[in-house]
């Protein structure tokens, strides 16, 4: 026999559902993060996932993104396309995100710093943004992203928006 | 207990091998664990009389089985409806009818509390005992033998999986490892193997890391059982692949989220102190949900699906949420 593995992408998705018994379908905060994307500017951080002070972000991924770095870790799976990550160790990592500041922190411009390489990723693969890493997405075929992260102040939350209610 | 109790050097009570099945009982405090070809029966004493409560031996099997694997788990480990456990971090209850809103309002519910090292080598003991050759509690019922029968042999390496802890992610120097050395499901035979590409500069060699997630779930060898692929402080992935039924209805002592990666599961969820129902939710690939910290759930898997399952581990949530700190409900909107 064989099996056919389901994956979801920005032009072929389909929402499950809420059956409710006794409750109410706003706590369980159901989206999809594939509808999120398509209905979201390129790059824009889109919180899917909430937990305190803990995200996930939803990412369209088309074109160049801007520069981004983290004073802690961050980690990328791209759910759909082809996504090149740029990495770049920044000379002066605070000028970027302060120590213990919490999620993404786009910079200004051009991060300086020696080039570190990059990371060419499709559908299922995940990838290690270093701490104090200046990074930024270039997708060579449109997709999206799902960034586990902190919430930051570029995360942006439109909850009535995406989920079902 | 039909014969006389035997206590191991870990301080497990069980009795010598029954003639007849050739399975062992067990005692934990006052309850007593026994099982026969088909069933494990669990006995304890409220209000003065006996009461037991029975369940299929594969379906105990995986649920307790769970249990040890995940070191009791966030929160509650219910093995269905009646038996359960609830984490407490350093001390574990094991408990009858207590979060079953018929058994509790009878008052024929029973609750003790134990050390963990206590517990873990109770249940450890019984599943090296009561798992026959051939069964693998961790696998798809499409993928192992039968729990059933007369004792027959043991499966310890089954039940002795080791896991290494991923500390930052797997394939990184000194940490997890991937799964290169894994054959690949038989029901993920179409997902890609390929790699992501790193071009790392000379210098930043171990700094550059990447790998192939699905890749490494579909060759995970075990269902419901999820493992940790990237921590961001006190934030985990803990994908895992799903198949047939998650052998426990767990309750959250903290809001957990899903993300399904692929196919679709559907999860029967109820209240976590009475186990009435609230709701069904449907998940297919690309859908992201929240499971609130004042309910148990449970899945249902028909294609061997990934799902993702995120974890916060911050060390004082469960207290938080059980003094009303936190809301159950993560987001409000």
């Amino acid at each position: 026999m064989t099996y056919q593995t389901r994956f979801g992408s920005l032009n072929h998705f389909e929402k499950g559902s809420i059956e409710i018994i006794d409750d109410d379908p706003k706590h369980y905060v159901f989206s999809n993060l594939f509808e999120v994307a398509k209905g979201a500017a390129p790059y824009e951080k889109v919180v899917v996932g909430k937990n305190i002070e803990y995200v996930i972000e939803a990412l369209r991924a088309k074109g160049s993104s801007p520069w981004f770095t983290a004073a802690h870790d961050e980690f990328v799976v791209v759910m759909d396309g082809e996504v090149e990550v740029e990495l770049v160790k920044l000379d002066e990592p605070g000028a970027g995100a302060r120590p213990g500041q919490q999620g993404s922190v786009q910079l200004s411009g051009e991060p300086r710093g020696p080039a570190m390489g990059s990371i060419r990723m499709r559908r299922g693969h995940q990838a290690l943004l270093p701490a104090q890493a200046a990074y930024r997405f270039i997708a060579h075929t449109e997709g999206v992203l799902l960034l586990q992260t902190m919430l930051g102040q570029h995360s942006i939350e439109k909850w009535a928006e995406i989920c079902l209610h | 207990m039909s014969a006389l109790p035997l206590t191991t050097p870990q301080n497990v009570t069980a009795t010598e091998p029954d003639h007849l099945t050739g399975y062992r009982t067990f005692r934990l405090g006052s309850f007593e664990f026994r099982r026969d070809a088909y069933f494990a029966v669990v006995s304890w004493r409220a209000r003065g009389e006996s009461r037991s409560h029975e369940m299929p031996a594969d379906a105990f099997l995986r649920a307790m089985m769970r249990d040890v694997a995940w070191g009791f788990f966030y929160g509650w480990v219910n093995f269905d409806e009646v038996l359960g456990t609830r984490n407490h971090y350093g001390r574990v209850d094991l408990y009858a009818g207590t979060y079953n809103a018929a058994f509790k309002a009878a008052g024929v519910d029973h609750l003790e509390q134990f050390d963990t090292p206590v517990i873990m080598a109770t249940f450890k003991a019984i599943l090296a005992d009561w798992v026959n050759e051939g069964f693998d509690p961790f696998a798809a019922p499409a993928e192992t033998g039968s729990a059933f029968g007369f004792k027959q042999g043991e499966n310890r390496a089954a039940i002795e999986r080791f896991r290494v802890a991923t500390r930052r992610m797997p394939g990184l120097e000194g940490d997890s490892p991937l799964r290169d050395d894994l054959p690949v499901n038989r029901q993920f035979q179409d997902v890609a193997q390929d790699e992501p590409v790193i071009d790392a500069r000379p210098g930043f060699e171990d700094q550059l890391h990447a790998f192939n997630l699905f890749k490494y779930l579909s060759r995970s060898d075990v269902t419901w059982n999820p493992s940790v692929t990237s921590v961001c402080k006190n934030s985990l992935f803990c994908p895992t692949t799903e198949e047939y039924i998650l052998p426990i209805f767990h309750g959250n002592d903290r809001v957990e989220w899903f993300v399904q990666l692929s196919d679709e599961i559907t999860w029967d969820v109820a209240d976590k102190n009475t186990g009435a129902p609230r709701a069904r939710v449907t998940m297919k690939a690309g859908d992201v949900a929240a499971m609130p910290a004042d309910i148990r759930h449970k899945g249902y898997s028909t294609k061997r699906s990934m799902l993702l399952v995120w974890e916060n581990t911050t060390p004082d949530l469960p207290k938080r949420y059980e003094r009303g700190e936190l809301p159950p409900y993560p987001v409000s909107f």
